[in-house]
């Protein structure tokens, strides 16, 4: 059982992700404390496609790399994920803010809130939704993608999750 | 001046060890065409991400030293990466801008570094050592001081367009880029 950010780190460890960036989100807020008080670190960046070029880099040079964004961001990422990770096969695990979740958010979540699952999973991006209790398994899962097909893969996180 | 092809072209030649990220179209090419090698990653979509890809690179490996080889268009379009470089500094990144002032791969449409002097950029960022070139001269000069200097460096080159046919595309697919590049940084981690 994973609930806390902390736990969430350790399971994140515990599969071999060793390097972690991204742009700030609060859904991500506490995970965000928890990495950047750890050894392993957070590097912020300044959007999120950048993120995920970084987070490539780290890929090339033997690290296993994490982005943490909010869904707002998933559009900025689009080019990168589908020109960059999914045709080099390079992957990542993109740990993501489920901003706008069943409509329920300020009016600039609904449209991304709404879409962000189907998008993902149109440029074949595997997307998982954990729910409380179920971050630890999702990792697993994603990490257990991650090495059999060496593509990013999508965990999408609502508030209140971790 | 020095064409985008020559400028490339020299400083290309005067690599050993170093790993490069070439930024998305023409740069790509004018590698592949004059020193192709392992340790060359064509990035030949992602425009705008050269930098941060090195810039990862940089951080998780610190005793490789990484050169990008970038344009003034992508430079521009992920503008926001010379703030994470000036501010993370590693020590072993070297960004080097070919500035022809235009979108060369998709038929010279200008950018706005014709105005806009982009090293002063890289130098309000907190790059360590900034340098602009605008001969042949000047580059191999900045080149040597930047190898022989701390880092994160940045060289901008100003260079004028090519005319006539671009170097052939790149031949490898993009999973033997990755492979090659990979196997590239491996072999120098235990050299």
């Amino acid at each position: 059982m994973v609930e806390t950010a902390e736990g969430c780190l350790e399971a994140l460890k515990g599969r071999g992700f060793n390097f972690f960036c991204g742009v700030a989100d609060s859904t991500l807020a506490s995970l965000i404390e928890e990495l950047s008080r750890d050894p392993v670190g957070y590097v912020p960046a300044t959007r999120e496609d950048l993120a995920v070029g970084m987070a490539a880099g780290a890929f090339l040079a033997g690290r296993r790399p994490a982005v943490l964004m909010q869904n707002s961001g998933l559009g900025y990422c689009l080019n990168a994920l589908t020109s960059l990770n999914l045709i080099y096969k390079i992957p990542v695990l993109l740990i993501v803010g489920y901003r706008g979740y069943q409509g329920k958010d300020a009016p600039e979540h609904w449209v991304m809130g709404r879409h962000c699952e189907a998008l993902l999973r149109e440029v074949g991006i595997p997307t998982l939704v954990p729910g409380s209790g179920q971050v630890g398994s999702a990792v697993a899962q994603a990490d257990g993608i991650i090495r059999a097909q060496g593509i990013p893969v999508a965990l999408l996180i609502r508030s209140g999750v971790l | 001046m020095m064409t985008t092809r020559e400028a490339i072209r020299q400083v290309a030649q005067q690599l050993k060890d170093e790993l490069i990220i070439c930024t998305t179209g023409y740069t790509c090419r004018e590698v592949q065409a004059c020193n192709d090698r392992p340790g060359n990653f064509y990035m030949i979509g992602s425009m705008g991400l050269a930098a941060s890809m090195g810039l990862g690179i940089a951080l998780a490996k610190p005793q490789a030293t990484v050169v990008v080889f970038d344009g003034d268009g992508s430079v521009l379009m992920g503008l926001g990466s010379l703030a994470a470089i000036g501010s993370l500094a590693p020590q072993n990144l070297v960004h080097v801008v070919f500035d022809n002032e235009v979108f060369a791969s998709t038929g010279n449409q200008p950018t706005y570094s014709a105005s806009v002097h982009l090293d002063a950029l890289a130098s309000a960022a907190g790059y360590r050592f900034v340098r602009r070139a605008t001969t042949l001269e000047e580059t191999l000069s900045a080149w040597r001081h930047i190898r022989s200097h701390t880092g994160p460096a940045f060289l901008l080159v100003k260079c004028r367009p090519d005319l006539g046919a671009p170097a052939e595309r790149v031949r490898l697919e993009p999973e033997a880029i990755t492979a090659r590049f990979k196997e590239a940084i491996h072999a120098s981690s235990k050299s």
